[in-house]
């Protein structure tokens, strides 16, 4: 068992190896800036190259399975240039490796093309991300929010939005006793 | 034979018949949203046996219930079910708040929470606890049957006007506190 998933780990490592090399030979390392933690890599992108970058890692680099797709507000985060930081993690199911693809967004533009075309259970994970942070993905089939109520007006996860809303919860008609 | 049948005879009024009928044969509608909904279940299975109090038929449609039991959080896409689910059902109604979160929203102070389904739907009889063990389930069914045989009116809504906490049975009323 252990040998299984040591040599798992060590091809794991080098399938790892070759997709930087990959990508650093059609983007340029210029680029895309990587960094590492434990065995997961990390790559950064320019907003404007996303959607090139997943598709290539999806047909070229074996990256079968979008495991998720969050965002985060950095607008508090100390040394941080960027308000927004869209992330896309990624698995390719015949090695195990992992990568962790993020892209930098500032306001107006929060826009990235939408990635069901590529991988088809990104359509909620998408939805969920313009639900909460209020990223628009270009060319989603049916970008509608998928948690809060159609009518809700703001983007609750963001950090300036109070953590008790704006009142919305408190805004229903009141049912008395005589009603029925 | 006749004072065998003056033995089987008692006076009363039909408003008292008819609440002791009522209160002896709830039906609750069981809108159990969280952890709060596993203590009601546990409250209507063998062990603690919601049959001893005559309202052990939970039914999952509004229409055949009388006793709306709301076990857990509401959240703001929820309400407008639950305020349809209690318009739904035949008068005479009554409705617990089962537990911390449908009483106030209990931890849960977040934009998307209900601080209370009193708020928006009328409620006799609020049950303490996080969740509440079935024996406290059970007193405040007895407490809301106590309450329908005192309070009950033959025809028309049960519990019109407000409730005094006064007609609670183990009713202990709070010291004043005079200001200084």
């Amino acid at each position: 068992m252990e040998s299984t998933e040591s040599s798992a780990l060590a091809s794991s490592a080098s399938s790892h190896e070759a997709t930087l090399n990959k990508l650093h030979e059609r983007f340029g390392p210029a680029a895309l800036p990587v960094s590492h933690f434990r065995s997961d890599g990390r790559v950064t992108c320019p907003q404007d190259r996303i959607g090139e970058l997943l598709a290539f890692l999806r047909t070229d680099c074996g990256f079968d399975l979008l495991v998720d797709i969050t965002a985060v507000d950095y607008i508090e985060y100390g040394g941080s240039r960027d308000r927004f930081a869209v992330i896309y993690s990624l698995t390719a199911t015949t090695t195990g490796e992992r990568l962790i693809v993020k892209v930098f967004l500032n306001e107006p533009d929060l826009v990235v093309p939408s990635v069901v075309s590529i991988w088809n259970g990104a359509n909620w994970l998408e939805r969920e991300v313009f639900d909460m942070f209020g990223v628009r993905f270009d060319g989603h089939p049916d970008l509608r929010r998928i948690l809060m109520p159609d009518e809700f007006a703001a983007y609750p996860l963001r950090k300036d939005y109070p953590l008790r809303g704006r009142g919305e919860r408190h805004n229903f008609p009141v049912i008395g006793r005589g009603e029925s | 034979m006749a004072s065998d049948r003056l033995e089987n005879v008692f006076l009363t009024n039909l408003t008292a018949a008819a609440n002791w009928c009522r209160k002896n044969s709830l039906w609750p509608m069981p809108f159990a949203t969280a952890c709060c909904g596993i203590e009601l279940m546990a409250t209507g299975a063998s062990r603690h046996d919601l049959a001893r109090f005559g309202a052990e038929v939970f039914r999952f449609s509004p229409r055949q219930c009388d006793l709306m039991i709301v076990a857990g959080r509401v959240v703001m896409k929820m309400l407008p079910v639950l305020q349809r689910i209690w318009l739904q059902m035949p008068d005479p109604k009554w409705c617990i708040s089962m537990g911390a979160c449908a009483s106030s929203g209990g931890v849960f102070d977040t934009y998307s929470v209900v601080q209370g389904i009193d708020r928006f739907i009328p409620v006799d009889m609020y049950v303490p606890g996080c969740p509440p063990r079935p024996e406290q389930l059970i007193q405040g069914i007895i407490d809301l049957q106590e309450r329908i045989q005192r309070r009950g009116t033959f025809n028309g809504p049960s519990l019109q006007g407000t409730v005094s906490m006064s007609d609670l049975p183990n009713y202990r009323p709070l010291p004043t506190v005079t200001p200084l």
